[in-house]
């Protein structure tokens, strides 16, 4: 595993000092200290556990100390069942949740970027659900990971990172077109809802994700004992174009969608997010005199109608997200 | 009647693991299951299809909520904001109880996600203890402890996993899920009698068992949940079931999941055993014979 990915975790980074007895609270947390970190120690490429500890004693001494061995397992190979599973658990959750990383970076690429994030950011939260909440700020600080393709990986990143978040992120009642019609636009502020997000990305990301998704699923249909040439591997699918895309990563009636967005309506959605009335953000996101243009009214009309029919606002009690 | 003072949901019946590939045939068929067992962190969500899901299966059936994330046994304090959230689903689903393992998985707040084994030492046991009754008078639910599958032991320990489970239970005065499955696991990688857990154990505080399938390999046995029961748990199933009395029942099957009518068939056949608990229930509650020996 690569060691350029920052520093390791506090757990990790703390050598292991077992006690001799558990006899109160603070006995039982250094032996449990000791633990954890042989468990989320890296494996090797060959997925085993590594040989020789942090400060390059034998493992299986380090261990020796606190796991007892049996008449069949070492207590080097009992301490490697909890070593591999911790890292296939990690790596089989982040897998998952970044299908389009994975693809973008190829299998062996993406096992080190995400075994290197995972060092440097194991789990703080109880549910595997957050494991990745992380990881665009990594890769945006660790490019050499992610070279050559370092900055779609950030972006992708970014994207599957917000369909967590859409997915089963908090929702606030939605208005309708109806509440808002009629109001002062000088005096109308609007919560956007806090599942949505609001991307700028450099590359059309969105798009490979769906093609990546049905690729996989095409595979899946065709994995049949007959299913002849077609159910090998994936075909592989063409990188993201580069260029600029907006896009909400949203829900609609509790199931996933990407919305593109014109620049101007994406301005206009973020500056209301931070808290801005609706003629401000107008100012800010549309270019000048637009007020006055009969095309931009009614643009601006549709936008709204769609928006509300979509859910997205909520009446505004100050920022629900940054 | 339940079978003990622990048990008082002995009606429950047997129930299975509400699991994501089993959404929409339970949603649109509708059918008869005593109960389903939710593991409680899928939907400690703020909101989406989880929680859309969860109020649907509660229209119509029974749920009780299991976690794998309080880490009883873990040294480091319970986390206040993990406890309100899943205080919000109890309120939800109405749980009539709420279990989680005798376990540790987190130690200063980074989690490792798996339910690791504790040192079987006196210390640790009233450490544990005193944290079941902080999250039971918080929750304002009672809780049950499950005992898990293990694959290594600490040179500290002063007993046996069965006398861990017991004094934990005993000092924090809550209730025990018994793991048929786990205990069976165990006793194979520690190479202790499965027959001697089961007896050993305050049968009067069982209030839930789970079954399960697992996995052999060449040097250890490995808890997978992806595969039938196989006979010889059924049969330490159906000893604790007659030590116990009838308790509600789960069968657990997280991995390679199929249909939802091979799973609730599999669970099902915890009814013959059941059966007899039942008969030698009625026998001990009925005047004996006049004559009979």
């Amino acid at each position: 595993m690569k060691r350029d990915a920052g520093r390791p975790a506090r757990t990790t980074r703390r050598a292991a000092a077992p006690p001799a007895t558990v006899h109160g609270t603070r006995d039982l947390k250094a032996l449990q200290r000791a633990m954890a970190a042989a468990v989320m120690r890296p494996l090797t490429a060959a997925s085993r556990t590594q040989r020789r500890w942090i400060d390059g004693r034998p493992t299986a001494k380090v261990v020796g100390e606190f796991i007892k061995p049996n008449e069949r397992l070492s207590a080097f190979e009992r301490l490697e069942i909890y070593n591999r599973m911790y890292w296939f658990r990690l790596l089989d959750c982040v897998y998952e949740d970044c299908p389009g990383l994975r693809a973008v970076l190829g299998e062996r690429k993406f096992r080190r970027v995400a075994e290197a994030y995972l060092v440097r950011h194991p789990s703080r939260s109880f549910t595997l659900r957050n494991l990745c909440d992380r990881l665009a700020p990594f890769l945006r600080a660790h490019p050499r990971l992610t070279a050559p393709r370092a900055a779609l990986a950030y972006d992708m990143a970014r994207f599957e990172w917000a369909q967590v978040e859409a997915f089963d992120g908090p929702a606030r009642p939605p208005l309708t077109a109806g509440e808002i019609r009629g109001v002062n636009p000088t005096r109308l502020r609007l919560g956007v809802q806090p599942y949505l997000s609001l991307l700028a990305l450099n590359h059309a990301v969105d798009e490979f994700v769906l093609a990546v998704k049905t690729n996989a699923l095409r595979h899946d249909a065709s994995n049949a004992p007959n299913a002849g040439p077609a159910g090998g591997k994936p075909r592989p699918l063409a990188l993201p174009r580069r260029g600029r895309i907006h896009v909400a990563v949203h829900r609609h009636q509790n199931r996933l969608f990407y919305k593109r967005l014109e620049p101007a309506g994406y301005r206009l959605l973020c500056a209301l997010r931070e808290g801005k009335t609706l003629a401000r953000a107008c100012e800010i996101a549309l270019p000048k005199r637009a007020a006055a243009s009969l095309v931009w009214q009614q643009q601006i009309r549709d936008w709204f109608q769609n928006w509300t029919e979509l859910g997205w606002f909520f009446r505004w009690r100050g920022n629900s997200r940054r | 009647m339940p079978a003990n003072p622990f048990n008082a949901f002995t009606d429950y019946g047997i129930g299975i693991g509400l699991r994501v590939p089993h959404y929409q045939h339970i949603l649109t068929k509708k059918p008869v299951v005593d109960w389903f067992e939710i593991i409680s962190e899928n939907f400690m969500v703020d909101g989406g299809r989880p929680l859309q899901v969860l109020d649907q299966i509660l229209e119509q059936y029974r749920v009780v909520q299991h976690g794998v994330s309080l880490y009883f046994g873990s040294a480091d304090p319970l986390d206040r904001a993990h406890l309100k959230k899943l205080k919000v689903v109890v309120k939800r689903t109405g749980t009539p109880w709420l279990s989680d393992h005798l376990c540790w998985g987190s130690v200063d707040g980074t989690y490792t996600h798996d339910l690791l084994p504790m040192p079987y030492t006196f210390a640790a046991a009233r450490r544990t203890a005193e944290k079941i009754r902080q999250v039971r008078d918080y929750l304002e639910v009672p809780i049950c402890v499950e005992n898990v599958s293990s694959y290594t032991e600490f040179h500290v320990s002063e007993m046996t996993e069965w006398e861990f489970l017991t004094e934990v239970v005993e000092q924090a005065d809550c209730g025990i899920l018994l793991d048929v499955n786990n205990i069976y696991v165990s006793s194979r990688n520690h190479g202790f009698n499965p027959y001697d857990y089961v007896d050993g154990v305050p049968h009067r505080r069982v209030a839930q068992m789970h079954i399960a399938g697992h996995t052999k390999f060449e040097k250890y046995v490995l808890d997978t949940h992806d595969h039938p029961v196989i006979d010889p748990v059924w049969r330490l199933y159906a000893h604790a079931i007659r030590r116990c009395g009838v308790t509600a029942t789960l069968l657990e099957w997280d991995d390679k999941i199929p249909s939802f009518e091979e799973v609730h068939g599999e669970a099902l056949k915890a009814h013959e055993f059941m059966g007899g608990a039942r008969a030698a229930l009625r026998g001990k509650t009925q005047p004996a014979k006049v004559g009979s020996s």
